[in-house]
């Protein structure tokens, strides 16, 4: 087949399978967390509200389109497409099994990081574009933030990337078809570790909220948004989410390995980013906020040094394992 | 006294430049309409505050001289309406202070059962909204919230049974209690008690356990001692800071010193020990609540007859300030009475009021996020600020 082609229609069928799979995302983490607050959580439209994340986004298409008088016209409404482009691009190099993908890169993990940072443009022309002092202060603290959690984030990603010799995310995907990277020992749990805490931060999710701390500036720097702009930031940051669940379960949980005929590949594979998903809300809907001092401390002097010497141990093991 | 260089404040600067000036409120979800704070800010650092009260004034004051001693404690309830038996029982108790009415032992013993249910009701709020502004609607602080609700909830039916409303009660009356207990209502408030008791260790362990609960409660919004003496805050917020005073301890009222009960003291005097003293005071109530079930005394729940008309009540002329230990801290009631049924004068002195005068004194240099959790921390009703 056309090559061309091919990218198109996979990319078309992607695009449009995230989109989708972000709706019920939102109805799964809502579930979830009403039980864990003992509450039955959405129930009324469809059977056991499953029509709900529909209901929701009719809602959101036909409210109003509001732009505050004072903004900045131009850079008000093109920030959430700013923010939403490189969260959805992120897909475009995630094997969903062997050979199931947009475009398997030979560095796509590479690709994978440098596009889900620029989704900071974005924040950062929302916050400064809505002319409001919560959406200003939300958008600094969103460069702060972003800037910090990043490099341990990278750090934490690299280290699968030494074990496994390739920054091609189908290769690393085979070289854990013996042992899970999570499962290899002291080194893989805490990159693991690492890996989660710093995707809660990168994602802007609580304890490291402190973008959206409504508590403190409403809902910062989305305040101005309304109608389908909203929509498309809550898409974005979902889609954003659920590619680091992806990413988790390449990079730390066997990818497609599992139990059973080889065409359960892409099941197991959802299944694992699903759980990852799920550890994020869990720890979403049960910890508080901390303050924005106290994560960039958390980054600086903990985290940073913490996965640059993982980083450096992870080497000198791979080093000394391959010299014997 | 007061060292000025330490606590005084930033010139308030409107004009713009490099300071930026941002409400907080009264249209904020942290502020929900009553309250506004304009905080000056240099980046994330607030170094100067105005604390703008008088969202929800509703003339209290002014509409007690209007309404007679039979009517005015349902009214009460409605100035603190997050502890509104608290009102109603300094009320009455000014009332019966110049009227010099003796109140039988039942009630006095059915008055301090409902003060402290309702203290831990109320506290049980606090926890709630203050998890919620420190962890955010869509997080931890919700889950605290929903489950706080869950037991304050327990509580409002207890109420419910007693006098069929669950916000605003009027149980109290100059002379006694309105209601006895109905048959079945002491088993089911022991009930509700143990739940609530081993709840709150479930609470203790899911916070106390969270090192960024603590990073975000220790050593924020610290008031020292001298501060809390000078400015005059109360309740939780002056043991938090070292103060050991309780009115029930100190000037007992109602029978209060009939049960044993242990007042707790904390003295860093930040959000964390301010939170300490309420988590301890749960116990406590819980604890009185029980002693007062188990020697609850027979006989009439009222000195008076039953009211015929709501003018029956006549208080002679003279004043008298009844002081009760609410949830928040000291509530006070000043009244002078004419001779007729209606009050010549009534002055509240609300809890949260003067709890809330510290808050530019200690919220200055704390980031943005701190505002909140001090706020929580020092837990003001707005109805019982503005009156």
């Amino acid at each position: 087949m056309n090559p061309w082609l091919y990218s198109a229609i996979s990319g078309f069928i992607v695009l449009n399978a995230v989109i989708g799979m972000v709706t019920y995302v939102t109805l799964l983490e809502r579930k979830f967390a009403a039980r864990m607050q003992s509450r039955i959580g959405p129930y009324r439209v469809g059977p056991h509200g499953l029509l709900q994340p529909i209901a929701d986004a009719l809602k959101l298409m036909m409210k109003e389109d509001i732009v505050p008088r004072l903004a900045d016209r131009r850079v008000f409404n093109l920030a959430p497409i700013v923010f939403l482009v490189p969260c959805m691009l992120i897909f475009a190099t995630i094997p969903f099994a062997p050979g199931l993908g947009v475009a398997d890169l030979n560095i796509g993990l590479l690709f994978f990081l440098a596009v889900s940072s620029m989704e900071i443009v974005g924040l950062f022309m929302a916050g400064w574009g809505s002319n409001n002092k919560y959406a200003l202060l939300s958008a600094m603290r969103a460069v702060n933030q972003i800037i910090s959690y990043d490099l341990p984030f990278i750090f934490a990603a690299l280290v699968p990337v030494l074990l496994a010799g390739s920054l091609k995310l189908s290769d690393i995907a085979a070289a854990q078809s013996g042992l899970w990277f999570v499962f290899y020992p002291v080194i893989g749990q805490l990159a693991f570790l690492a890996f989660v805490v710093s995707t809660l931060a990168a994602e802007n999710r609580v304890p490291f909220d402190i973008l959206e701390a409504e508590s403190e500036l409403v809902a910062g720097f989305r305040v101005e948004y309304s109608g389908m702009k909203f929509a498309l930031i809550q898409l974005g940051e979902y889609a954003h989410v659920i590619g680091s669940s992806f990413l988790g379960a390449i990079l730390f949980l066997g990818a497609w390995a599992g139990p059973g005929p080889e065409w359960l590949g892409p099941l197991w594979m959802l299944l694992k980013a699903m759980f990852l998903f799920l550890l994020i809300t869990w720890v979403r809907w049960s910890f508080v906020r901390i303050r924005v001092d106290q994560i960039l401390t958390l980054s600086w002097k903990v985290l940073m040094p913490a996965t640059l010497l993982l980083l450096v141990s992870t080497a000198i093991v791979v080093v000394w394992r391959a010299g014997v | 006294m007061l060292d000025t260089a330490k606590t005084s404040r930033v010139e308030f600067d409107y004009s713009g430049g490099e300071r930026l000036m941002m409400n907080m409120g009264p249209q904020h979800p942290s502020a929900h309409g009553v309250f506004r704070a304009i905080l000056t800010l240099e980046g994330e650092t607030i170094v100067a505050v105005d604390a703008v009260i008088g969202y929800l004034h509703r003339c209290h004051e002014k509409l007690s001289e209007t309404l007679t001693y039979a009517q005015y404690p349902s009214i009460a309830s409605k100035t603190d309406y997050v502890a509104a038996m608290t009102s109603e029982f300094a009320y009455v108790m000014a009332a019966e202070q110049i009227g010099k009415i003796e109140v039988p032992k039942r009630a006095q013993y059915l008055r301090v059962i409902m003060a402290e249910l309702q203290r831990v009701a109320s506290h049980l709020l606090w926890l709630g909204t203050w998890c919620l502004d420190m962890g955010g609607a869509l997080g931890g602080g919700a889950t605290v919230f929903l489950y706080c609700i869950r037991e304050r909830e327990m509580i409002l039916d207890l109420f419910e049974m007693l006098v069929g409303a669950r916000l605003l009660y009027g149980f109290y009356q100059v002379g006694g209690t309105r209601y006895d207990i109905p048959d079945g209502w002491a088993a089911k408030c022991r009930e509700t008690i143990d739940i609530i008791d081993q709840r709150i260790g479930e609470y203790e362990s899911l916070l106390e356990d969270n090192p960024f609960f603590l990073a975000r409660a220790q050593d924020v919004g610290v008031i020292s001692r001298e501060l809390a003496e000078d400015v005059g805050i109360a309740g939780p917020l002056l043991r938090g800071s070292g103060v050991n005073f309780d009115i029930r301890r100190s000037a007992p009222y109602s029978s209060y010193e009939d049960f044993s009960f242990a007042v707790p003291v904390e003295t860093a005097g930040d959000c964390y020990s301010r939170y300490r003293i309420r988590m301890v005071e749960f116990r406590e109530s819980i604890k009185i609540v029980r002693q007062a079930l188990d020697t609850l005394p027979a006989g009439a729940i009222s000195s008076r007859p039953g009211l015929k008309s709501v003018a029956q009540i006549r208080i002679p002329k003279g004043d008298a300030y009844a002081r009760v230990e609410g949830p928040r801290g000291e509530v006070g009631c000043y009244l002078v009475a004419d001779g007729s049924a209606k009050p010549y004068r009534m002055k509240w002195r609300g809890a949260s009021y003067s709890n809330l005068s510290v808050l530019p004194h200690i919220i200055p240099g704390h980031k943005v996020a701190d505002v909140v959790a001090i706020m929580g921390s020092v837990d003001p009703v707005f109805g019982e600020v503005d009156r």
